[in-house]
């Protein structure tokens, strides 16, 4: 047998109140990004401010600031210019209030077959998107997510225990926020994809969380005996090889599509490999942790009740 | 025992042979096939989406209230042209705020009332006194406009679409006003723009000679000024009136300019009462559009010239003039041209336009993707490199750590995948840039399914069970794991495929397939093998 692995004893749940606080700090990131974005703030694509896209194809090399420029000269100010330099191709994104009832498409072919007429360029693909439209697909999401998560704690209040529901709808939370601050810190482009790739890294971590909470329920009827926090040091311990081998296997996969997927899928790649990392993280040191914790609390609450009646 | 494991056998061949009758039509081994073949076995493979094979998606807003205002200001000129054939004379009609109001010599109050009720069963009148009436559309009329607008624009923009020759387009009604259009491998998008979202309103108008307010008229503004011109006479002009441009175009230079005309607000004739457009060529081989009016229309258009002789009358399309003649003579037979400069092209779409009809209000672009077909197969090219990356990534790791019984693993995720693709060929579902990635991340879930049943086997023979033992304690024991972790990530999937829009969706539809397949594949195929080997002989060892 071929293992990368041995059969381990970790301590997981011992420091974490440490592990609770970086977490907070990560957490209150992607909260501060949530209350940005959902102000307007931050990078937001066009799919949800409203705004146009378009992406042209060189046929040689492009100075950005020369683009600038032009389309500066050609009344299309603020606009917001990438570069892949490796296929000579520039994205450029204007926002709603630059464009009203424009033929923008037209007009950037106009500014660009002027400004560059010795450099022939092809329109890959446009994008135009009303403000009404950005408002229903923002709808759209926020709908979906709350509808999943009630569905996802209902289920494993179900099949587990409410508060087993209720730690991995915290650990879920935790790594979609630490994404998404991540992402708002390095001025990523807040887009419709990009919540694609929340929500899966959301499936992923809950997936991740379950298999561990199964070893612990399983554990938990087998040895009575220990310590609840025993028991979750156990299980994790137990499943570690193959939370390692999973995250490593799904890591892979992702890997080649953040490498060679092309730039459309590039940002939900990233995602996506940030994700599985944070994801595993979780499952250890939050989903599994508060279980700990939680325990205590009702502990305490039980004794504390009983020294009152006793008082009383 | 044996006997279940056959059954288990074949039902997995079967599904797998059934799965790539789906699957060839999506291949390019499909053409070399005979063409018998397609009328046997399944002949729809996975469509692409517009992200991948190019095209144009477009959601657009009919404004219907603006449908309702239109109604109404064309029943005031029908209305206005069935009392001058009574020979009411001294008319005046204006429309404001959706009311008509009517004023007429009152020792005709009876031919009016009679009229109205005869012919105008929709309007409905709300004040009157000698000689005057308000009147305004009954309530039914009013919401049937509003109901029926966006089907008929649907109707119109289908018939536009048909004429312009797109292969497989998707025209449909998207709420209560929008419409989805989506036209795969469209080259010239914004010529298909032009097409889809003119309103396309033609009216004739009788230009106003005799005003004062010309005397102060330049002969030509410049392009972009309009606005600012209007705002000037804007208090001087009578209230029957309206400023509309025709566009000229400097043939040798190439400049646009503007000229301004005073035009009667109420149009004399209406387009929809075409029956016909056709593109003709002109003198200097100057193309033009000759249309052909129905027999309502052509009667209506010999009164009008008749009455009308030596006047101007300007023919408008969306409120811009494209010519205003000067009628000659009256004009029988109900045929007039459209001149202008035009290109070919210009007056062919323009017919293309007019034969389809008008849209009954106009329409707002809420959403305009278009996505080149250069882009669309580099991302195809892409999806694939990276799809078949991750796929030899996985194998490797798997084959190295686990040996033979990571080799069944890959195996399963072979047949995982053939599965998922013939389902998604059998449900015709579109395939998206999104889609790709919802199966390449499947790959990768694909795996986790396995690794958990080979760890728990692993586990088991540490334990120092023998081989058989381990195999079934194994797949029992993860069976709990597989089943509650899938099924929460499957509900993540339902939701998105029930709230989700666009890529969200195409992504969701592949994941939620994908994993449903997982399940079946890593408790039944895997297993089927295991059980078939150690049916044959006792195992000994494992290979794990």
């Amino acid at each position: 047998m071929f293992t990368i692995i041995k059969k381990t004893d970790i301590d997981f749940i011992g420091k974490r109140k440490q592990f609770f606080m970086i977490s907070l700090i990560f957490v209150a990131i992607g909260l501060i990004a949530l209350v940005q974005i959902s102000r307007g703030s931050g990078n937001l694509g066009i799919d949800f401010s409203g705004g146009a896209a378009l992406q042209l194809k060189f046929d040689q090399p492009i100075e950005i600031n020369a683009a600038r420029k032009a389309l500066e000269s050609g009344g299309l100010k603020n606009a917001t210019l990438q570069e892949i330099s490796s296929d000579n191709k520039l994205i450029i994104r204007l926002k709603k209030r630059e464009i009203s009832g424009e033929n923008i498409r037209g007009k950037v072919k106009d500014i660009f077959s002027t400004a560059f007429s010795g450099n022939n360029f092809i329109v890959e693909s446009s994008t135009e998107i009303g403000p009404t439209i950005g408002k229903k697909l923002q709808g759209d999401a926020i709908n979906a997510i709350i509808f999943s998560l009630v569905l996802i704690i209902t289920y494993i209040a179900f099949r587990f225990e409410f508060r087993f529901g209720i730690a991995a709808a915290i650990a879920t939370f935790h790594d979609v926020f630490v994404v998404l601050g991540f992402f708002f810190l390095m001025d990523k482009e807040i887009s419709l994809l990009l919540v694609t790739a929340l929500l899966t890294v959301a499936g992923y971590s809950l997936n991740d969380t379950v298999v561990v909470f199964d070893r612990i329920r399983e554990n938990l009827k087998s040895r009575k005996k220990e310590t609840f926090g025993e028991v979750i040091n156990r299980s994790i311990n137990d499943n570690l090889s193959r939370t390692v081998i999973t995250s490593m296997t799904t890591f892979l996969a992702v890997v080649a599509l953040f490498l060679f997927g092309g730039e459309v899928i590039h940002d939900f790649a990233l995602a996506v490999l940030l994700g599985v990392v944070v994801g595993t993280y979780s499952s250890w040191f939050i989903a599994s942790s508060l279980l700990v914790t939680w325990q205590q609390k009702r502990i305490e609450i039980k004794t504390k009740k009983r020294v009152l009646k006793k008082a009383s | 025992m044996k006997k279940s494991i056959k059954g288990r056998l074949l039902t997995l061949i079967a599904l797998l042979v059934i799965a790539i009758f789906f699957l060839l039509p999506s291949t390019s081994i499909y053409s070399k096939l005979p063409a018998w073949w397609g009328d046997v076995f399944p002949s729809k493979g996975v469509s692409l989406g517009l992200d991948l094979k190019g095209g144009m998606h477009l959601v657009l807003e009919v404004e219907v209230e603006k449908a309702v205002d239109n109604a109404i200001e064309r029943m005031a000129s029908t209305l206005k042209g069935a009392l001058e054939r009574k020979e009411v004379e001294g008319l005046s009609i204006k429309v404001t705020d959706r009311l008509i109001y009517l004023s007429f010599p009152s020792d005709k109050t009876e031919v009016v009332k009679e009229t109205l009720d005869e012919e105008f069963p929709n309007l409905v009148t709300e004040e009157e006194s000698g000689g005057e009436k308000v009147l305004a559309f009954r309530e039914a009329e009013k919401n049937r406009i509003l109901t029926t607008s966006t089907l008929q624009a649907l109707e119109t923009i289908r018939n536009r679409v048909d004429e312009f020759g797109v292969a497989e387009p998707l025209i449909q009604k998207q709420g209560d006003k929008q419409i989805l259009v989506q036209l795969p491998g469209i080259d010239d998008p914004e010529r298909a723009m032009e097409l889809i979202g003119k309103t396309a309103l033609l009216e004739f108008k009788l230009l106003n000679e005799n005003s004062p307010l010309l005397r102060d008229f330049p002969g030509r503004i410049e392009e972009g000024k309009e606005q600012e011109f209007l705002d000037l006479f804007k208090d001087r002009l009578d209230e029957n009136d309206e400023i509309l441009f025709e566009r000229m175009t400097n043939t040798e230079t190439g400049e646009v300019t503007k000229s301004p005309h005073i035009v009667t607000k109420t149009a004399a004739l209406a387009g929809d009462l075409l029956s016909d457009a056709r593109v003709s060529i002109g003198e200097f081989n100057a193309p033009y559009v000759s249309i052909t009016f129905d027999n309502e229309g052509a009667t209506l258009f010999e009164q009008i010239t008749q009455k009308n002789v030596q006047r101007r009358l300007a023919i408008v399309l969306d409120g811009n003039i494209y010519s205003s003649p000067r009628i000659q003579e009256k004009i029988s037979g109900g045929r007039a041209q459209i001149s202008g400069t035009f290109t070919h092209q210009e007056a062919s779409d323009l017919a293309i336009i007019l034969r389809a009809g008008a849209l009954p209000a106009p329409v707002k672009v809420l959403q305009n993707v278009t996505v080149g077909p250069s882009l669309g197969s580099d991302s195809i090219r892409k999806g694939w490199i990276s799809g078949f990356i991750s796929m030899l990534l996985v194998i490797a790791f798997m084959v190295i750590y686990y040996r033979f019984s990571g080799l069944l693993a890959v195996t399963a995720m072979a047949i995982n995948i053939i599965l998922l693709v013939g389902a998604l060929a059998t449900l015709n579902a579109t395939l998206t840039l999104p889609g790709i990635a919802g199966i390449i991340l499947s790959i990768g879930m694909a795996v986790d399914a396995n690794v958990l049943i080979l760890e728990r086997i692993r586990e088991e023979l540490r334990a120092g069970r023998p081989v058989r033992m381990a195999i079934d304690a194994g797949y029992e024991k993860a069976f709990t794991s597989i089943f509650d972790s899938n099924v929460t990530t499957l509900i993540t999937a339902i939701a998105l495929i029930t709230f989700g829009t666009g890529p969200i969706r195409g992504f969701a539809v592949t994941l939620g397939l994908g994993i449903a397949i997982n399940l079946f594949t890593a408790l039944v195929a895997t297993k089927v093998v295991y059980d078939y080997l150690n049916g044959r002989k006792r195992l000994e060892t494992l290979s794990i």
